[in-house]
């Protein structure tokens, strides 16, 4: 177990590096600079800007350059907010962001587990059918168009509930959280359907039902332990995936996220900043995914043993 | 089903293909629901390759005194706010939508297959280090890394098919070099190789055919998310550009006056909906057919 982590944090350090560089080269080749969009600024004033930051140099020291700061933990100045350096705006917008991202996954785990148990209970019946039909449209219904249509209907139709804004109005995370949290609701409800179905046919849970469990200490007790691992591995790329989406629920609902700032930044060419969210977001999504890994390891008794074994 | 497609193999090798395939045909036509998805694939299909003949007003067609109006006789789906036929949008912008959706799934294929096939085969130190890079790739919060392709190299059509491929290639590389990994230690590839031979030819011929159940369903699962990329990526106005037009696009226009015209957003949210939900249908069905020992349930 401690093996397993150790080795994939480890494996986490040259990814982190080949995101930076990718990234770094690709803000890079890219036509027009930071400074270039600016309505016309004098020749003198761009070469002092550019010896400032830096961007004078050739490409290789500013590559290096940016890396021996980043090791010291310093992101450096944003070229379009002068005065702020990147790491306070990270800091300053990821917020709103995460509490997005857990409000939507909190509507997707509950209303996936509950749909994929009841389904997974009486298979192929009509208790089976209706969650899975109704999965399969969460998953087909992209959230640029949920979103939306849960405002028209919601927000300006029924007026239940405010169409936009962020902690300004009562329920205004309501809607956000539903139309980033639908999909992958339906994702984990398929996936928890899936491994319930394994594990409810296995012999332990027969014996189980002979020792005359009531059906409900089955489920939620023997059933769903071995039955969520393939959840729990999921639960980190839905987190990138969400971040990612934050991008365009942010937009929709006019959420002042990381999201919005980021796109923004690319638009500027305000390369500390793309490079800083991205290793950011990079990150996140890289010890997600080491978590979500190592839960579903632990939750597992034969990986686990497997593990010990296996020293290759 | 497993066993009977084994017991085939053994009896008669030679036929092992066809009877797989017609195995996996009749498997598939008793699913109802994929094959409504075929059916409705083609069909949209069809109509996206004869849109010049069959839309029922010009692409760029005008009427301005008409402005919007909601679903009539003469516009089945309404008018958009220059009243153009949004019939004809539709179709017109499906055409994009489906053109992307595939050749951006052919470029995913053609890296993902090769990429997981040579490393598959080859193992050791090169495997390793392919598949690592296929682990640092997939590590790219990859949302951000197109959203930057697109910005930074302007929003043409070859590039967004590079984007998406890009991208949606590494689970397919993963499918293949699992596929190829158990597939080498077969007799079969230790007869070809004792044969003489070459490597590309034993990968080519006798190793990516017997992996094509998996590629095959997995593809078909990859259109419909690349089509969602692509709308995606079109409503947050990296993607198509007008006077071309997607679904995405003529979505994102919908969510501009739905509050007014309603049906602007509906019809081509619909016309997406309803290709994803064929494609994935299809795709389910695939993977029952194809590949029974991989299906879920």
């Amino acid at each position: 177990m401690i093996r397993f982590a150790a080795v994939r944090l480890l494996q986490a350090i040259p990814v982190l590096f080949g995101v930076i560089t990718i990234t770094f080269i690709l803000i890079h080749s890219a036509p027009g600079g930071p400074f270039s969009a600016d309505k016309a600024v004098p020749p003198e004033v761009l070469i002092a800007l550019e010896e400032k930051y830096d961007l004078n140099l050739p490409l290789w020291q500013q590559y290096f350059g940016y890396l021996e700061d980043f090791i010291s933990g310093d992101f450096g100045p944003s070229f379009k907010y002068p005065g702020r350096n990147v790491s306070e705006l990270i800091a300053s917008a990821f917020p709103t962001t995460a509490e997005l991202a857990l409000y939507s996954m909190i509507v997707a785990i509950g209303i996936g587990l509950f749909a994929g148990v009841v389904a997974a209970m009486r298979p192929n019946s009509v208790q089976d059918y209706a969650p899975m039909s109704l999965a399969m449209i969460g998953i087909c219904m992209p959230s640029f168009l949920l979103g939306p249509l849960l405002v028209l209907i919601f927000g300006i139709y029924l007026e239940w509930l405010p169409i936009s804004g962020w902690n300004s109005l009562p329920g205004d995370k309501i809607l956000p959280a539903i139309t980033l949290g639908t999909g992958y609701a339906a994702y984990i409800a398929r996936l928890t359907r899936g491994g319930m179905l394994d594990i409810l046919s296995q012999d332990y849970i027969r014996t189980a039902r002979a020792k005359g469990l009531s059906e409900i200490v089955i489920v939620c007790k023997h059933g769903l332990r071995g039955g969520l691992i393939p959840v729990v591995a999921f639960l980190g790329p839905a987190f990138a995936g969400m971040l990612g989406g934050s991008f365009v629920v942010e937009t929709i609902f006019n959420i002042p996220g990381l999201g919005r700032f980021y796109v923004q930044a690319a638009f500027n060419r305000d390369y500390t900043m793309i490079l800083g969210t991205t290793i950011f977001f990079a990150a996140l999504i890289v010890s997600f995914n080491l978590i979500s890994d190592i839960l579903a390891m632990w939750m597992n008794p034969k990986l686990r043993q497997k593990d010990l074994g296996d020293e290759k | 089903m497993e066993t009977k497609s084994k017991s085939m193999s053994e009896k008669d090798y030679s036929e092992e293909n066809s009877s797989l395939w017609k195995d996996a045909w009749t498997r598939l036509s008793n699913n109802k629901l994929a094959l409504l998805g075929l059916v409705t694939l083609v069909f949209f299909c069809i109509i996206a390759f004869l849109a010049p003949w069959i839309a029922p007003y010009g692409y760029e067609e005008q009427n301005l005194i008409l402005g919007a109006s909601p679903p009539s006789y003469q516009h089945l789906l309404g008018t958009d706010i220059f009243g153009r036929d949004m019939l004809t949008r539709i179709i017109y912008g499906g055409r994009v939508s489906l053109l992307v959706g595939f050749i951006a799934t052919s470029v995913a294929l053609v890296i993902g297959v090769s990429w997981g096939a040579v490393a598959g085969y080859a193992g050791g130190k090169l495997d390793a280090f392919m598949m690592r890079l296929v682990d640092i790739l997939y590590a790219l919060p990859f949302m951000i890394f197109i959203i930057l392709l697109m910005v930074v190299f302007g929003k043409n059509l070859l590039l967004l098919f590079f984007a998406i491929g890009a991208v949606e290639w590494l689970t397919m590389a993963r499918i293949v070099r699992g596929q190829v990994m158990t597939l080498k230690k077969q007799e079969f590839i230790e007869a070809a190789h004792s044969m003489g031979l070459p490597k590309q030819i034993i990968i080519v011929r006798h190793i990516v055919p017997n992996a094509i159940g998996p590629i095959i369903v997995y593809a078909t699962l990859t259109v419909p998310n690349v089509m969602l990329l692509e709308a995606f990526l079109s409503f947050l106005g990296l993607g198509i550009q007008p006077p071309e037009s997607s679904w995405g696009l003529l979505i994102n226009y919908g969510v501009e006056t739905m509050e007014e015209y309603p049906w602007l957003l509906i019809f081509p949210g619909l016309a997406l909906t309803i290709t994803l939900f064929a494609l994935n249908f299809l795709g389910d069905g695939l993977r029952d057919a194809l590949d029974p020992k991989t299906s879920k349930d």
